[in-house]
């Protein structure tokens, strides 16, 4: 299996350890990743600005993706929303696609629309399968509980995303389960993290992450597994933050998929950057038996 | 002064100097070449001071102001002092070999362009070091020195020829390539100008002294001391005839027996401290060229002009160096050591600022940054240059020398340095090793304090902002930019809630044209409220109206009733989380979530102009 990875923004500036540890994972599971340098921004946080600006950043990444024959393997759950949303809108707004592709002309790029957009966990899930994962488990979590984030901008809106069901979602579920550990039901566990509004609304933001992150505790969860930058900066870095600032604060620390699943493949810690979180992950070892 | 014309070695200098006033050779006295040598290397000695004393004592972004000049100067010293000292000197030998003598930040970039600087650095610095400095350096270091022989002759020429080169490279891709976002402003013009002029007119030259019959006799009269009118001939026919000379005394076919007389006269006279002509071979090629007019420019004193263009173009080039694009041969090196050697986690503050300072002059503005920004769609649709990387560095140049900027400036470039996804892609492109994330970080938050209100503060581009820059910033500074904008674009949501805000009854179609095509489906809301009671925002709060303004269901019905203003500026759309419960939710299949994503469109447009 081959792919265009789309670490999108955040991940090289802030979050190497998540393209690291997907890269190792990759590496197990044969599937090749190549990073067109020509990616640029998926559109997303310009959606609040202008819609052509969002699209047409959107589609540059999606013909570049098409020109080198490739479908993407996106990280990214809010790049992954924007993605799939810019191709919806250009496949349904044929004057839409003319303007952007007049753009896209000058970078000698065209988008037709024949690029398949992929999130790590959908490849994973779909294109891998958990069957053909679970051999590769050298090691496995016991005692471990676990709860998955799932994501909005992945999940909804549904027609657009085709990511999982959105009311009774499972493939984060069950890709959690086969690391041994619990994948706990928890009551917020589709809701917004809060991170859209972080810089811009910080209590708002704040609030969104603390009931989360307090549903997840509830429901007994060890650790929160993230599968997206922004969820994962929020409950690393934000919650650090958070949790600086208010008394009593017991942090429930996150963990990016690719760790979680890395750690039982066998690859190393280092190799998969569980230092780089802010919030101390040294204790899951000690859930993982060989 | 002894530079050009002192030394008895340099003798086709010499001669060329003899004819001319400015430059004349006249003993111990300086002459008019002497005063402008001088003038232009004090105007470029001081300025280079002037602009280094800059890094020390301007800033931008919200520094310490107690920060005074001696301090950044004393830690700058430290630093150095340090890095002396310390194994750290070997990243500074690795910068020197990697990045500054083989360049391997731009061959990283693009081929072409690494291969076009590489033969305009070395062509330019051999041409500085053998040609230009050759009283002080050339003469001083190889005793068998003569312009006129081999290597030096050869290499002159092969020198200009390689700048010329690169610099046709250059006017390739600034005005004919089509590389996306790539902006040639004044400096850029400036830069290929000035060392065009310089190499033409050297190369120029050196074409029409090959053929010129003036200069001949010159040098006939000067270093061989012939008076044999028969020698002079014969030694003109072979001039003519192998060295590009254009005469009009004699003219091929020539006899053989004179053409053996001449190269005698050749060998005894001239080939002694006088390679072939064809040794210079684009002054050959170029004496070719011209060879039907050549006699014409001889007599009309092309010499003369050519020269006065050579020498007033190099002056001219120095004086102003450290003000042009130019000073960046000084200052790019610097920054490409201070990018291997400091860690900007651990460097102090003072180093920080001083050295930010530094990297606005290392920057050439080739628009590596610009060509891999990833906000570089966002500019072709927004149509703002100033979110490009590199147009963001004139403007910034322009700003801390003190140049008060208009508010339409201002709000123009607070845009450009927003609309940003700190990504980092321009400071890992940076051929000049410049920190332009840091940079940003640093100015962004100057600007905003001093921007007029900016609708991008209120989108995701400010994630970077309230994870990293929060840490450092003072709760006010933090908060200020914020409620700005969102007292701008937002603040008209008390308006909106006021039971005496009067609703146009004759709300004409137009405003919901203000949506996109296709974006009508609220016409299919029937109240239901659905999105309204999965809404986490609305949930968050006891009473959910006076602080959102219109509750979702409400912007649909509003939107229904044509009141797409009124939608627009309920509070609601800036506090969605755009986590799409509303519109996953609904059972009409209302699309609630990009209509309130169409909202902010429509009130950015609106607060943008």
């Amino acid at each position: 299996m081959r792919f265009a990875l789309f670490q999108g923004c955040n991940i090289p500036a802030r979050l190497v350890q998540y393209a690291d540890a997907t890269r190792a994972v990759c590496r197990k599971l044969d599937i090749e990743l190549l990073e067109p340098d020509q990616f640029n921004c998926c559109g997303y946080p310009a959606r609040n600005l202008d819609q052509r600006a969002f699209v047409l950043s959107a589609a540059k990444n999606l013909a570049v993706a098409e020109k080198a024959g490739l479908d993407m393997l996106v990280m990214c759950k809010c790049c992954y929303g924007a993605l799939k949303k810019a191709a919806w809108v250009l496949g349904a707004d044929a004057d839409l696609k003319k303007d952007i592709n007049a753009v896209l002309a000058k970078e000698k790029l065209q988008y037709e629309g024949r690029v398949e957009i992929k999130h790590l966990l959908t490849v994973l899930h779909r294109d891998v399968g958990i069957d053909n994962l679970k051999p590769l488990m050298a090691k496995s979590f016991s005692g471990l509980q676990i709860a998955a984030s799932y994501g909005c901008h992945a999940l909804r809106p549904s027609n657009v995303t085709g990511f999982d069901d959105p009311v009774t979602p499972h493939i984060f579920d069950e890709l959690v389960e086969i690391t041994g550990a619990f994948s706990v039901e928890w009551a917020r566990k589709l809701d917004c993290c809060g991170a859209p509004l972080t810089g811009i609304n910080d209590r708002l933001a704040r609030e969104m992450a603390a009931k989360k992150i307090a549903s997840a505790r509830d429901a007994g969860a060890n650790y929160l597994c993230t599968a997206c930058p922004y969820s994962h900066i929020q409950f690393d870095w934000v919650q650090n933050q958070m949790a600086a600032e208010t008394a009593g604060w017991e942090p429930l620390a996150a963990i990016l998929y690719p760790q979680l699943l890395g750690l039982c493949m066998g690859i190393d810690e280092t190799t998969l950057g569980l230092s780089n979180n802010r919030l101390e992950l040294a204790d899951i070892s000690s859930f993982l038996m060989t | 002064m002894k530079i050009l014309n002192a030394s008895p070695m340099t003798r086709t200098d010499n001669a060329i100097l003899t004819r001319f006033p400015i430059a004349k050779y006249t003993g111990d006295y300086w002459t008019m070449f002497d005063y402008l040598l001088y003038a232009s290397l004090i105007i470029f000695l001081l300025g280079s001071i002037y602009k280094a004393s800059n890094w020390f004592t301007k800033n931008i972004g919200p520094a310490d102001p107690d920060m005074a000049a001696a301090q950044r100067l004393k830690a700058a010293a430290g630093g150095m002092l340090k890095m002396i000292f310390s194994p750290k000197f070997l990243l500074v030998l690795k910068a020197i070999v990697i990045d500054v003598l083989l360049q391997g930040r731009v061959i990283k970039e693009d081929t072409g362009r690494w291969l076009a600087h590489m033969l305009i650095f070395y062509g330019f610095m051999l041409l500085l070091l053998m040609h230009a400095l050759d009283a002080v350096i050339t003469e001083a270091w190889f005793a068998d020195y003569y312009p006129t022989v081999n290597p030096y002759f050869f290499l002159r020429d092969l020198a200009g020829a390689m700048v010329l080169a690169g610099v046709a490279f250059a006017v390739l891709r600034r005005y004919l390539s089509k590389t996306p976002r790539l902006r040639t402003g004044a400096g850029d013009h400036y830069a290929i100008i000035i060392l065009a002029v310089i190499m033409l007119s050297g190369i120029g030259l050196i074409g029409l002294k090959i053929t010129s019959h003036s200069e001949f006799l010159l040098m006939v009269e000067d270093y061989a001391g012939l008076d044999d009118e028969e020698q002079i001939q014969a030694l003109e026919a072979v001039w003519v005839k192998d060295y590009g000379l254009v005469s009009p005394n004699v003219a091929p076919p020539f006899d053989e027996d004179l053409l053996a007389a001449g190269q005698e006269v050749n060998e005894d006279n001239c080939l002694v401290c006088h390679v072939s002509t064809q040794w210079a071979f684009s002054g050959y090629i170029l004496a070719k060229v011209i060879e039907p007019v050549a006699g014409a420019l001889d007599r009309a004193g092309g010499i003369d002009i050519l020269w006065y263009i050579h020498i007033i173009a190099c002056f001219a080039g120095l004086a102003y160096l450290p003000f042009s694009k130019m000073f960046h041969i000084l200052c790019t090196p610097i920054s490409l050591i201070a990018n291997r050697v400091m860690d900007p986690r651990y460097a102090s503050p003072a180093n920080t600022l001083t050295r930010q300072m530094l990297e606005l002059d290392a920057c050439t503005h080739c628009g590596s940054c610009s060509l891999n920004c990833s906000a570089g769609m966002i500019y072709e649709a927004v149509g703002n240059p100033l979110i490009l990387p590199s147009e963001k560095m004139s403007y910034l140049k322009q700003w801390v020398s003190g140049k008060n900027l208009t508010m339409a400036q201002l709000q123009a470039i607070g845009e450009g340095v927003y609309l940003c996804t700190n990504c980092d892609r321009c400071t890992v492109h940076c051929p000049s090793g410049i920190r332009l994330k840091e940079l940003w970080f640093n100015v962004r938050e100057a600007l905003l304090l001093k921007a007029p209100p900016l609708p991008a503060v209120l989108t995701p581009f400010s994630f970077a902002r309230g994870v990293v820059v929060k840490d450092y910033l003072k709760a006010d500074n933090y908060m200020l930019p914020i409620e700005k904008a969102a007292a701008n674009i937002a603040g008209q949501s008390a308006e909106v809630t006021a039971g005496e805000a009067a609703i146009p009854l004759n709300a004409t179609a137009d405003e919901s044209r203000q949506l996109g095509p296709g974006d009508n489906t609220f016409s299919h809301c029937f109240s239901c409220q659905s999105c309204t009671t999965v809404c986490p925002v609305v949930g968050n709060y006891e009473q959910p109206e006076p602080v959102l303004g219109l509750l979702p269901h409400q912007i649909m019905c509003a939107l229904g009733l044509g009141l797409t203003d009124m939608a627009s500026k309920a509070k609601m759309i800036w506090d969605c989380l755009t986590c799409y419960q509303c519109q996953e939710n609904c059972p009409q299949q209302v699309q609630v979530c990009d209509l309130l994503y169409q909202l902010k469109n429509v009130a950015v447009r609106q607060a943008r102009g």
